[in-house]
């Protein structure tokens, strides 16, 4: 760095819109909160607290992976599909239609791990589309977007598979010290995911991929393992909240689990202000980001207004999200 | 003939040969496949895909996407669907009019404020949805039957289904613009290197606005065809038609990163993936196998993951080389 360049660091003067796109959701989802507070009734209780929470819990499962992709200069569409999959998939192995196992916490944990390791591998099969074939990752994730909520409707024919295993649903509707298990688990995997982002090797990999792929590659970075395992995560993601929502359901239908859920998951990211170009990304980001979109929704909700007008709210603020950060990044 | 230029024939009629086969497959094995009832059925649904393709592929050969266009038409549905009463003709402006009011904000929200067209129609997608949601109470919209709307997407004309008609003519005009206007050989110009357009003095802007303006149209277009076709707008339709517009333009050869397309293509791109289906119906009606509709996404997925696998290795071997290094 010059000296000129450093001087226009430091004297940089103050500019409205690099401040927002640093903070911008942070403040947001502060203003809400405050305006909760003052507006809307029974706003300050742990069942709002936990309503919130469960509902914004898969959409941040699955953005952590998403954030990850994106970070690589990627997108993964197939993560809704893979919801269903291995929505579909878990019901079948722990209710013995595959085949019978009489011990339920074996037969819970068979089913735990196979349909999080499915939507894994579909994951994978994404990656070695797109480092094998460098075919851009909107179509190459395509293909599971179509194909993969077919899988899962083929699988269980399309029909609806209901069922009370407490062992299973623990994970949609246990507790661990009072605290909703699916938080807890949400929390964790954002956790994880930060600290790899920020302080692994592998982390700085994902951000180099995306911010550059050639000079990566001229680096000596694995670009394509390392793109690999970023789709693999997000189809692990994606698995895991596949789930957590039929935990929370008692019940699977290929049809509708995970319907959309790309969308909610790229605006998260979006919001929470990870560059969708790739090379910049922020997993607490995409946190707050899910949460603005979800407490957007609740407020509007709870103060009478219609969901389908709150669809048109959500899009003004994901434009606006993204507006404010070019700005603050052309300055 | 060499071998590249062999092959780079191939990724051109690649598509319209699949087409050719699988319609001598289906006509061989098939008694009625070739009946008048099943081309002008088979026509008459895959119309409306066949115009949100159009949109979708001048859009993508500037580059860019348009993920809006189901919702799009969705919204297109219900507002023709609303405006049926005061006459066919109001209905079918009304409906194509909301069409473009969605183009247009997608337009501005890419060209003026400069925001990457995936999140900026991914936004309208929403916001389309929403707002037809709410402009039809959440339930679908009956149209009059007395104002004559319903013969848009019912009634034939010369034979032909009127919404093909449409479709044909859509095409037409967008093969004229593509390949005989400045604006047309702007299209792939903004595409392939849009800096070096700006540079050359061609109004790039423009180019993207009219592209986003025209898939907004096209989709409100799709929907009056829908609403007509079904006698409801239908708030709640549209979901993944973006996505298959998408499939149909890739699986034509236009690639997703601009510059390159074929309008005739993304054509036989549409029937092809819509014959797909047509074959599964007719052989689930054989009794040799039995296939239920869930399988039909799972083989257009294969279809698409054989055709973008294909593209790959040929523009990688071949002659076109689209990756600079």
């Amino acid at each position: 760095m010059t000296d000129t360049a450093r001087q226009q660091l430091i004297s940089r003067p103050f500019d409205p819109f690099d401040f927002m796109a640093r903070y911008g959701t942070l403040i947001a989802l502060a203003l809400l909160i405050l305006f909760n507070f003052a507006f809307t009734r029974n706003f300050a209780t742990m069942q709002t607290l936990n309503v919130n929470l469960t509902q914004v819990c898969t959409i941040v499962i699955v953005a952590v992976g998403m954030t990850l992709v994106i970070a690589t200069g990627g997108i993964d569409l197939s993560v809704g599909s893979l919801m269903a999959i291995s929505g579909a998939l878990a019901p079948m192995i722990f209710l013995g239609k595959i085949v019978p196992i009489d011990n339920v916490a074996l037969a819970v944990a068979a089913a735990m791990i196979i349909a999080v390791g499915v939507a894994g591998l579909f994951g994978l099969f994404n990656g070695w589309l797109i480092a094998r074939f460098r075919i851009q990752p909107i179509v190459a994730t395509l293909v599971l977007f179509i194909a993969g909520r077919g899988i899962a409707q083929v699988l269980t024919n399309g029909n609806l598979q209901t069922f009370r295993v407490p062992q299973f649903q623990w994970i949609g509707l246990g507790r661990l010290f009072g605290i909703p298990v699916q938080v807890v688990l949400m929390v964790l995997l954002v956790i994880a995911a930060a600290w790899m982002l920020k302080r692994t090797v592998f982390g700085r990999q994902i951000i180099a991929v995306g911010g550059n792929e050639r000079a990566a590659e001229l680096s000596g970075i694995a670009v394509s393992r390392v793109k690999l395992v970023v789709y693999a995560i997000s189809g692990l993601c994606a698995g895991i909240a596949g789930l957590v929502v039929i935990a929370i359901n008692s019940s699977s239908d290929a049809n509708l689990v995970g319907m959309g859920m790309e969308l909610d998951a790229i605006a998260a990211v979006a919001v929470g202000g990870t560059l969708l170009s790739g090379g910049k990304a922020t997993i607490i980001g995409t946190l707050l980001g899910a949460m603005t979109i979800q407490l957007v929704r609740y407020t509007l909700l709870a103060n009478g207004v219609p969901d389908a007008a709150a669809l048109v709210v959500k899009a003004g603020i994901i434009v606006l999200a993204v507006w404010i950060q070019q700005q603050g990044r052309r300055a | 003939m060499t071998r590249p230029r062999l092959i780079s024939l191939l990724g051109s009629y690649g598509v319209v040969l699949a087409l050719l086969l699988l319609i001598l497959f289906g006509w061989a094995r098939y008694d009625y496949f070739l009946g008048l009832f099943n081309i002008t059925s088979v026509l008459r649904y895959n119309s409306m895909f066949a115009l949100v393709a159009l949109g979708m592929c001048f859009v993508i050969m500037t580059g860019g996407i348009d993920l809006s266009v189901g919702s799009t038409a969705a919204l297109g549905s219900v507002v023709a669907a609303l405006a049926s009463p005061q006459g066919a003709w109001i209905g079918l402006g009304a409906g194509v009019g909301a069409g473009l009011c969605v183009g247009l904000i997608n337009a501005i929200l890419v060209t003026r404020l400069k925001i990457m067209p995936f999140v900026a129609t991914l936004a309208m997608m929403l916001a389309a949805s929403g707002t037809a949601l709410l402009l039809a109470d959440n339930q679908s919209v009956s149209v009059s039957y007395e104002s004559g709307f319903t013969s848009i997407g019912q009634d034939n004309f010369i034979g032909f289904p009127i919404p093909a008609w449409i479709a044909i003519m859509a095409y037409v005009v967008g093969w004229v613009v593509l390949n005989f206007t400045s604006t047309g050989r702007g299209v792939l110009a903004v595409g392939g290197n849009e800096d070096a357009t700006r540079l050359m003095g061609l109004p790039a802007d423009r180019i993207k606005f009219l592209v986003y303006l025209a898939s907004g149209g096209l989709a409100g277009l799709a929907g009056v065809i829908l609403a007509s076709q079904f006698g409801a707008g239908q708030p709640i339709e549209g979901v993944g038609w973006e996505l298959f517009a998408i499939a149909a333009v890739v699986v034509g050869g236009t690639l997703l990163t601009g510059g390159v397309g074929s309008v005739g293509a993304t054509l036989a791109g549409v029937l092809l993936l819509g014959i797909l289906f047509n074959v599964l119906n007719f052989e689930n009606g054989k009794g040799w196998i039995s296939l239920s509709a869930y399988w039909q996404s799972v083989i257009r997925g294969l279809f698409l993951l054989v055709v973008v696998i294909l593209q790959a290795k040929l523009s990688s071997r071949g002659s076109v080389a689209v990756r600079d290094y």
